[in-house]
């Protein structure tokens, strides 16, 4: 403690911020060291990331909660059963920069009834089912662009048509365009589901538990 | 965890019971399973409040020689679990009932969240069959708290209860600790079973990773060697990872500055020559001048939080950071980390002392670090013609207690006045409410710290406005006859915010001044505590000297400064290195 001047309400002392000297360096709002002449943000990039995770209530909840509040930006998510009874997969399509693409691994990751994430390679195979409904007034044409896209005609009325096509993104985008001449009434998308391609494992943990499951599956076939 | 044999059961007939083991509680329901989970796990203590849904767990709980610490708010049974684990080192443990009790604990539980602590909240739910139905105190509780507990759970049915509570124990106390939820519906808990819970474990999918690969040490360590500005920045993890004695042999022996972030406070002894204390916000000016113009930051089990950082943009610009955390998810989050060094701190430590070669050679740098400290004393002018000066308050009951005494506080000025002026020695002796940064944090807090150390001195900081939202806890501290002392800095505002309005909203003090403010000493009379009311200087030894001799809670109402500020500060989002000494240098 000191005895200063009865007026400082404050007696903290030292050079003051213009007088001290400044680091060179400067960081970009991700953190990262950067040149500080070359103002480089990183470009989001899209990409797929598969979740294997443990099939019990509350886990899409906990996993698209996460998802939300981190305000990781999501294009679609997916989720279904595997072979095994106990886990489903959960299919995220996001679209972030590098390091909110290892966020979002790595958070998923730490929630307790997910098993592994992985992030797929571009060469990945990639799914997406849209229905659409679109005015029956000129089937045939609809009929033609339906063949197009190899989808598949599932209702036909007087009024409405509906379309089931299957692809990649691109393709249910192309095709969603093609139909709009028709006037798509209603349409429904299911977001992407994707795999690994050839043979590599989706989630690295699968081929553990699949080997696993095949020793079981051999045992109990001896018995 | 996963390895542990299953439970062997005290008092069965392989293991005859000896006089001093508790006697386990016997399983004939859910709700008894449950108890015998907390028993298996080594609980000796929890916080709580009764009602409705919860009523089976704590019929079970009055055969058992767990004590409960009956609270006055559910809020308070959080922190002062919260408060417990931080002491402890294992879970503090809950209940609440169902509905406004689970709701009650949610703050705490977002504060346990924030700060890693391991808490195990029990609460309890409506039968399952109603649960949709927004019956009579339902509310979601899992849906509420998943984004605020390391995991939570509904139970589902009453063989399996106790091995859940088990795993929501092993979970929250394991790794990186945090808070997890057992939501227990009433017709669980009353069910029928005899099945004896096993031993704590955490599930198959949670291993978290304690060794740092060896390549990332090496190239750590051939780092630190090479660095001219060497600065470790400690933080909360060096304290719950036990690696505080690690830290101390790491730095001393290779001659490094040692920076602390606020929960880390004690990770490093403050009186050390090494020692710059704490960095960031309120931080002091040599703190934040070594880690602007470090070179290499080695951090230890910190987040970056942005009250640490400020700006990222000009965080720590010219340093490679060598970054040990449990949690991956914390590395390269906010700051980009060059070395990831995932694992255990005392291990990464470890690992990386066994990897140095020699030390880095940087006498200058240890200088500078030393001018740093002459240039930026942490300095207070204390007239005595003027208002008591808060960190004089500090000073004096730092003195008067034990190096070992725990400071627990709320949020506002006098939170980081007691960060400032009281110097930490030892780990666990920092208790208080930093991520989520909760008023009323400090009174509950004391109480679970007492619990947990009834033979350590326990000092808790408060405003008069965040005394004023917990306060009622002082009947659990009269009616369990804690000895602890409440030290009200009362400046008759919520002071923190008028400092801003000052700083930053030209000094419109929008609600931010209280016209009248209740005596604290008398309102202490009430409960049944020892009340002192101080306005002088010359009152502050004596009384501080009555209320810690006291032996029961006291509270003392510290009349305080009215204009007094928290500097150093480094405005959000600013520079670190540009810390403003004064409100004329925001
Ligand atoms: C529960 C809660 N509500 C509001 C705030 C916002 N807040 C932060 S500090 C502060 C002022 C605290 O005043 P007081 O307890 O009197 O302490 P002082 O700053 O005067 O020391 C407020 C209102 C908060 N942190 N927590």
């Amino acid at each position: 403690m000191s005895e200063q001047g009865p007026q400082q309400v404050n007696g903290l002392q030292g050079p003051a911020p213009e007088e001290r000297p400044r680091p060179t360096g400067r960081r970009n709002s991700q953190g990262i060291r950067i040149d500080p002449e070359v103002e480089a943000e990183p470009e989001p990039r899209r990409t797929v990331i598969s979740a294997l995770v443990e099939n019990e209530p509350g886990v899409l909840a906990k996993a698209s909660g996460l998802v939300s509040r981190r305000q990781f930006n999501i294009e679609s998510l997916t989720v279904g059963t595997t072979t095994n009874p106990e886990t489903s997969r959960i299919t995220l399509v996001i679209e972030e920069p590098e390091p909110g693409i290892r966020q979002v691994e790595k958070q998923l990751e730490k929630l307790i009834p997910v098993i592994s994430v992985q992030e797929l390679s571009a060469d990945a195979i990639r799914r997406e089912l849209v229905v659409l409904k679109v005015h029956g007034d000129e089937p045939d044409k609809v009929q033609a662009v339906t063949e197009m896209y190899d989808g598949t005609v599932l209702d036909a009325g007087p009024r409405t048509i509906s379309i089931e096509i299957t692809g990649d993104e691109g393709k249910i985008d192309d095709a969603i365009d093609a139909f709009q001449q028709f006037g798509i009434r209603e349409l429904a998308r299911t977001g992407q589901t994707a795999m690994a391609r050839g043979d590599v494992w989706t989630t690295d943990i699968e081929e553990e538990r699949y080997e696993r499951m095949h020793e079981d599956w051999r045992k109990h076939d001896q018995q | 965890m996963s390895e542990q044999p299953p439970a062997t059961i005290e008092g069965t007939e392989d293991e005859p019971l000896d006089g001093d083991d508790p006697i386990p509680t016997p399983v004939s329901t859910g709700a008894g399973s449950v108890i015998r989970a907390l028993e298996v796990a080594g609980v000796e203590t929890c916080f709580g409040v009764q009602g409705g849904a919860i009523m089976p767990v704590y019929d079970a709980l009055y055969d058992s020689e767990i004590r409960h610490v009956t609270m006055a708010h559910e809020q308070g049974a959080a922190h002062a679990a919260d408060a417990f684990g931080i002491v402890a080192g294992e879970p503090g443990v809950c209940l609440a009932t169902s509905g406004p009790g689970a709701t009650n604990l949610v703050t705490g539980i977002a504060d346990a969240s924030m700060d890693s602590d391991p808490v195990v909240a029990l609460t309890g739910q409506v039968p399952t069959a109603f649960v949709g139905n927004d019956a009579f105190q339902e509310t979601d509780t899992t849906g509420l708290t998943a984004p605020i507990t390391k995991t939570n759970y509904f139970a589902t049915d009453s063989d399996s209860v106790g091995d859940t509570v088990g795993e929501a124990f092993a979970v929250s106390g394991s790794g990186r600790p945090g808070p997890t939820v057992v939501d227990l519906p009433k017709d669980v808990t009353n069910g029928p079973t005899e099945k004896e819970p096993g031993e704590p474990r955490t599930p198959s999918t949670y291993d978290p990773q304690t060794e740092a690969d060896d390549e990332a040490v090496e190239r750590a360590a051939r780092t630190i060697e090479r660095a001219e500005k060497p600065v470790i920045l400690a933080g909360g993890g060096v304290i719950k990872g036990e690696a505080s004695a690690e830290l101390r042999k790491f730095a001393t022996e290779y001659g490094i500055p040692v920076v602390t972030t606020m929960p880390a406070l004690g990770a490093f002894p403050e009186d050390h020559e090494l020692a710059m204390e704490m960095a960031g916000m309120h931080g002091t000016g040599y703190a934040n001048m070594a880690i602007t113009h470090c070179d290499v930051m080695l951090a230890v089990g910190c987040r970056f939080d942005d009250r640490l950082t400020g700006g990222v943009e000009t965080f720590a610009p010219d340093a490679q950071i060598l970054h040990v955390d449990i949690d991956p998810a914390e590395i390269s989050k906010n700051v980009e980390a060059d070395v990831p060094l995932i694992g255990d701190a005392g291990t990464v430590l470890e690992q990386l002392a066994a990897e140095m070669a020699r030390a880095p050679d940087v006498p200058e740098w240890r200088e500078q670090c030393q001018t740093w400290k002459d240039e930026y004393p942490m300095d207070y002018a204390a007239p005595e013609d003027r208002p008591l000066r808060p960190e004089f308050v500090v000073e004096a009951l730092d003195e008067a207690t034990p190096e070992d005494a725990i400071v627990t506080t709320g949020v506002g000025q006098h939170q980081m006045w007691a960060c400032q002026y009281w110097t930490y020695r030892h780990p666990r002796t920092w208790v208080s409410s930093h991520g989520l940064g909760t008023m009323g944090y400090g009174l509950p807090a004391a109480i679970g710290a007492k619990v947990a150390e009834p033979d350590r001195q326990v000092v808790c900081f408060e405003g008069d406005g965040s005394f004023l939202m917990t306060c009622q806890e002082l009947a659990v501290a009269v009616r369990e006859n804690l000895d602890i002392t409440v030290a009200v800095l009362n400046n008759a505002a919520v002071g923190m915010v008028r400092q801003w309005q000052d700083a930053f909203f030209e000094g419109r003090h929008s609600a931010s001044q209280y016209p009248w403010v209740p005596a604290f000493d008398k309102l202490a009379e009430a409960f049944g505590a020892q009340g002192f009311a101080v306005h002088e200087y010359d009152e502050v030894a004596e009384t501080i000297e009555a209320a810690v001799a006291y032996d029961g809670p006291s509270v003392i109402d510290f009349h305080i400064d009215p204009g007094a500020n928290v500097y150093p500060m480094v405005p959000s989002g600013g520079d670190n290195g540009q810390f403003a000494l004064s409100e004329d240098q925001l």
